[in-house]
C-alpha cells in the first residue's frame, strides 16, 4: 500500500472514531442522553442542503442564459427530540467537546513535530516554553486585572508567542540554531518563567483559585466563540505542516544529513518551530497547560503506523482529538469536575512508563 | 554527466577530464567555532585523476570518473574538507565549482542535484523501511507538491539493484547489518543522481569482508563515470582502489596525485609523524603501506636475520626488518614468488630455486650456510610441503630462532608427520611470536647473539 493510500485510509478511520467519540461524549453527563437522540440532535444543527431549486440564472457567452441552481440550506431532520435534551447538546457540552477535540488536535499535531524536529523522544509541545509564556500571560492578566485586547486568550497567546520567540534568538547564532541549544534555552527560560509565575501566586490572593484552575489546564466555560476562534487559526499552519511531512522525514535523519538531500535546514527548522508555535499557542490560550498530550499520543501512534510523518502527523492530530474529548468527559463527568490536565496526567504518565518499561517507545 | 570547465583550455588540452565533472577547489579556507580548519586549498580534482591515469594505464575510456580518497591524519580537516565540497560548511574565502557551479552560490537543493554525500553509518534511529530511506535520496529532485514520479521510482530501483539491497527493501533500517546499512546509505546517495559522490570514512566501521566489498562498488560506480571522493583511514585501502589521493595534515595540502606520489616516507612522515615503509604489495601490486612501531623509528638496528617464507607470507617480515635496518638473507624461494620478489626489492641475499621446483641439497647447504651466518633466523607462518621442508630443516640449526604463526601448523602442513616432527623441533627452541611482537622479539634476540 502506498503512503497516500494508508495516509488516507487512518485519516479516515480515527476520523469516524472522532465522530463516534464526539457523539458518546455529548450523551455523557448530570443528563444522560441516549446516542441515537444525540445523533439526531447534530445532524439537525449542522446544515444541510434540502432541496435544489432553479431559480436563479446566468448567462454564458456561449450558451445564453441558463439557469443556475441555487441552494436550499435547512435542518434535514426537523424532528422530535425534547428541547432539553437539544439545548444541553448544543449549547452546553458541543462547545466543550469540540474545543476538547480541537485542543487536542493542536497539541498532538505540534508534538509530532517537535519530536521530529528535536530527534528527541521526550520533546513535547511546550518544550520551547511556549506554555510558560502563556501562562505568564494569563496569571499577569488575571492576578493584576489587566485588560488587554482578545481578553485572557489574548494575552496568553501573545506572551506564548514572544517566548517562543525569545528562546529561538536566544539559541541563535550567526545564522545557525542547534537544536541542542535550542533546547537548554527552552529549559532554561522555563524555569525563569516558572519563577515568575510563583511570584505572581505569592500576589494573587482572591483570584488564587481561578489562577490555579487556569494552571492545570481546563475546558469547561469552553464558548463557542472560542471554538470559532480556534478553527479559524489552526488550519493554516496545520497545513504548511502537512506539506512540511517529508522535509520531517528527512530531518529525522539528522540535519547533516538533511543538507546533503536539499533540505534548506535553518529556514525549514524557523518554519516549522514558528508554525509548531503557533498551534501550541492557540491551544494553550484556550485550555491552559494541559500536558502529556502532545508528549504520549505521538508515541502510541508511532508505535502503529512508524516513523513516516506522512502518515504520524494526520493520524496523531487526530487521534489527539479523540483522546482529549475522551480524558475531558472522564474528567467533567465524575462526583466533582476535575481539570482536564490532571486526568491527562493521571492516565497518560503511567501507560507512558508502561511503553518505557516494554521498550516500545522509540527516539522518533 | 558532463561538466561545464570553466577552463575550456584544460578541458581542451586533456581528452579525458573533458567527461569529468569537474570539482575545483580555489583557495579554499574554512574556520570552524573561531579557528581555521582549512587554509588555502587549492585542488583540481578533474587533473588528478588524468595525470594518475596517465602514469597507471597510461588512458582508458572517456566515461571514467575519479576515484579520489582523502588520507591525513585524525584532525587534518579531511571531514571538514568534505563538508565544504558538498556545501554544508561556506568558506570563508575561495570557491568550490562543482561542473562550473559554484557550490555555495546555488540553493541546498541545486547543491544535492550535483553533489551526493554517504554519511558515516554510526547513528542510526529512527525504522524507517529501507525502501524508504533510499526514496529520500530523490528529495532535491521533487518540488513540495510534486508526487512521485516514474522518473523516480527508476532512479530508486536502479541504486537499490546497484548496492543489492532490493532484498532488505522492506526491512527497517534499524534491523540490517552495519555493512547493509552502508550499502543502503550509497544507495540512497545515488538515487540522487549527482555527477560527484562524497564518502565519509566509507570503510570506518566495517568488517575488512565489507571494507572491500565498499571500495569495489565505489570502483564500480567510477567506472560508470562518477567521480567519487572518499575519506579513508586505511592508506593500503586507499592506495588500492583510488585513481589519485589527498594527503591532507594540519588543514593543507601536502600532497595531491598519484598514491605512488601521495605515499612517499617522507610525506608520511610529514604528514602522520610516523615511520612507515613503502613497497608494493606482494599480491595485489599496489603502494603498500606498513608502519613500524616507534621504538625502531630508525634504521639503525644491526644484525644479520635469515627470513624463510614462501607465497607471500614473509613479505611483512622483510619490509618490517629490512626497514629496522638489518641486513636480511631469505630462501630458499622458488623464482617468481612473491616472496622472492619482496626479498629482492629490499636488498636481501636470496637463496633461489626454479619455479615449482623442490629445495634441493643445493639449495639446502646454501640456506644451512645463511642460516650459520645469520644472528636470528625468523620462520614466517609459512605453509609446508615435502619440497619446502628442507627449508625447516635448516632453519633448525640456527642459534636464535623466532616463529611467526598466524594460524596453528597443522592447517599448513602438507608434509605429513615428517612436517610435524621438523616443526616440534623447530618449537623446542624457536620462540613463537604474532607478526606484530616480530620486530620487538628479533630486537632482543640479536642483542643476545652480539653478547655471546
Amino acid at each position: 500500500m502506498n503512503v497516500r493510500t494508508r495516509a488516507t485510509t487512518w485519516a479516515l478511520g480515527l476520523t469516524a472514531l472522532l465522530a463516534l467519540v464526539v457523539v458518546v461524549s455529548a450523551g455523557i453527563g448530570h443528563v444522560t442522553i441516549p446516542p441515537r437522540t444525540v445523533a439526531l440532535i447534530l445532524l439537525d444543527a449542522i446544515p444541510v442542503p434540502v432541496g435544489v431549486s432553479l431559480s436563479g440564472a446566468v448567462v454564458l457567452p456561449m450558451l445564453g442564459s441558463v439557469p443556475a441552481p441555487s441552494v436550499e440550506l435547512g435542518s434535514l431532520v426537523s424532528l422530535s427530540v425534547p428541547e432539553t435534551a437539544q439545548i444541553i447538546v448544543v449549547s452546553v457540552r458541543l462547545p466543550r467537546i469540540l474545543l476538547a477535540a480541537l485542543v487536542g488536535f493542536a497539541l498532538a499535531t505540534a508534538g509530532v513535530v517537535m519530536q521530529g524536529f528535536f530527534r528527541n523522544p521526550m520533546a513535547d509541545p511546550s518544550i520551547i516554553g511556549v506554555s510558560s509564556g502563556a501562562a505568564v500571560g494569563a496569571v499577569a492578566t488575571i492576578v493584576l486585572g489587566l485588560s488587554v485586547p482578545f481578553g485572557l486568550q489574548g494575552a496568553a497567546f501573545g506572551s506564548a508567542i514572544v517566548t517562543a520567540f525569545v528562546v529561538y534568538m536566544l539559541a541563535t547564532e550567526g545564522g545557525r540554531t542547534p537544536v541542542a541549544t535550542l533546547l537548554l534555552a527552552g529549559v532554561a527560560v522555563q524555569t525563569f518563567l516558572g519563577a515568575v509565575i510563583s511570584f505572581l501566586l505569592l500576589q494573587s490572593g482572591e483570584s488564587l483559585r481561578q489562577v490555579v484552575f487556569w494552571l492545570m489546564g481546563h475546558l469547561s466555560g469552553a464558548t463557542w466563540d472560542e471554538v470559532v476562534m480556534v478553527t479559524l487559526v489552526l488550519p493554516l499552519p496545520f497545513a504548511v505542516l502537512l506539506a512540511h511531512t517529508r522535509d520531517l522525514n528527512v530531518l529525522l535523519l539528522g540535519e547533516e544529513d538533511a543538507h546533503a538531500l536539499g533540505i534548506e535546514v535553518e529556514r525549514t527548522k524557523q518554519l516549522l518551530l514558528a508554525t509548531a508555535s503557533i498551534v501550541t499557542a492557540t491551544a494553550v490560550a484556550v485550555s491552559g497547560v494541559i500536558g502529556f498530550v502532545g508528549l504520549v499520543v505521538p508515541h502510541m501512534i508511532r508505535l502503529v503506523v512508524g516513523p513516516d510523518h506522512r502518515i504520524l502527523l494526520p493520524a496523531s492530530a487526530l487521534a489527539g482529538a479523540s483522546f482529549l474529548v475522551v480524558t475531558d468527559t472522564i474528567a467533567r463527568s465524575g462526583a466533582a469536575e476535575v481539570p482536564v490536565g490532571v486526568v491527562t496526567a493521571a492516565l497518560g504518565a503511567p501507560f507512558f512508563l508502561y511503553l518505557l518499561r516494554t521498550r516500545e517507545v522509540r527516539s522518533p | 554527466m558532463s561538466g561545464q570547465r570553466p577552463d575550456s583550455d584544460a578541458g581542451a588540452s586533456d581528452p579525458f577530464s573533458a567527461s569529468d565533472p569537474a570539482v575545483e577547489l580555489d583557495d579554499v579556507s574554512v574556520s570552524l567555532g573561531g579557528q581555521r580548519i582549512l587554509e588555502g586549498i587549492s585542488v583540481d580534482i578533474g587533473k588528478l585523476r588524468s595525470s594518475a591515469h596517465q602514469t597507471e594505464s597510461g588512458g582508458g575510456d572517456g566515461d571514467d570518473g575519479t576515484f579520489v580518497g582523502l588520507i591525513g591524519p585524525n584532525g587534518a580537516g579531511k571531514t571538514t574538507l568534505l563538508r565544504t565540497l558538498n556545501g554544508a560548511l561556506t568558506p570563508d574565502s575561495g570557491t568550490v565549482r562543482v561542473g562550473g557551479e559554484d557550490i555555495h552560490a546555488v540553493s541546498s537543493k541545486a547543491a544535492s542535484r550535483l553533489v551526493a554525500t554517504v554519511p558515516q553509518t554510526t547513528s542510526v534511529t529512527f525504522d524507517f523501511p529501507v525502501r524508504e530511506l533510499v526514496r529520500m535520496g530523490r528529495t532535491p529532485h521533487r518540488s513540495r507538491f510534486d508526487g512521485w514520479s516514474e522518473a523516480d521510482e527508476e532512479a530508486v530501483e536502479k541504486a537499490m539493484r546497484r548496492t543489492s539491497v532490493e532484498s532488505l527493501a522492506d526491512r527497517p533500517v534499524t534491523e540490517i547489518s552495519g555493512g547493509e546499512r552502508q550499502r543502503v546509505l550509497i544507495a540512497r546517495a545515488l538515487a540522487q543522481e549527482t555527477p560527484v559522490l562524497l564518502l565519509d570514512e566509507p570503510t570506518a566501521s566495517l568488517d575488512i569482508n565489507h571494507q572491500v566489498r565498499t571500495l569495489e562498488l565505489v570502483d564500480d560506480l567510477v567506472g560508470d563515470g562518477t567521480t567519487a571522493v572518499a575519506a579513508i583511514h586505511d592508506l593500503n585501502l586507499a592506495a588500492h582502489y583510488c585513481d589519485a589521493l589527498i594527503l591532507v595534515a594540519d588543514g593543507r595540502i601536502l600532497s595531491a596525485g598519484d598514491p605512488t606520489t601521495v605515499l612517499s616516507e617522507s610525506n608520511l612522515r610529514d604528514a602522520f609523524d610516523a615511520e612507515a615503509v613503502v613497497s608494493r604489495h606482494p599480491v595485489t601490486g599496489s603502494v603498500y603501506v606498513t608502519a613500524l612501531p616507534s621504538s625502531s623509528s630508525s634504521a639503525d638496528a644491526t644484525g644479520r636475520v635469515h627470513v624463510v617464507g614462501g607465497g607471500g607470507t614473509a613479505a611483512r617480515a622483510l619490509h618490517v626488518l629490512s626497514a629496522a635496518g638489518y641486513a636480511l638473507s631469505a630462501g630458499a624461494l622458488n623464482e617468481g614468488d612473491t616472496d622472492a620478489e619482496a626479498a629482492r626489492r629490499v636488498g636481501a641475499d636470496l637463496v633461489t630455486v626454479p619455479p615449482y621446483a623442490p629445495v634441493d641439497d643445493a639449495a639446502r647447504s646454501a640456506v644451512e650456510s645463511r642460516v650459520e651466518a645469520a644472528d636470528v633466523t625468523v620462520v614466517a607462518d609459512v605453509e609446508v610441503g615435502d619440497g619446502n621442508l628442507p627449508n625447516l630443516e635448516a632453519a633448525a640449526a640456527a642459534d636464535y630462532l623466532v616463529l611467526v604463526e598466524e594460524r596453528p601448523f597443522s592447517e599448513r602442513n602438507y608434509a605429513g608427520d615428517d612436517g610435524c616432527a621438523v616443526y616440534e623441533r623447530l618449537r623446542e627452541h624457536g620462540h613463537v611470536v604474532e607478526p606484530s611482537e616480530l620486530l620487538s622479539v628479533v630486537g632482543e634476540l640479536a642483542c643476545e647473539a652480539f653478547g655471546d
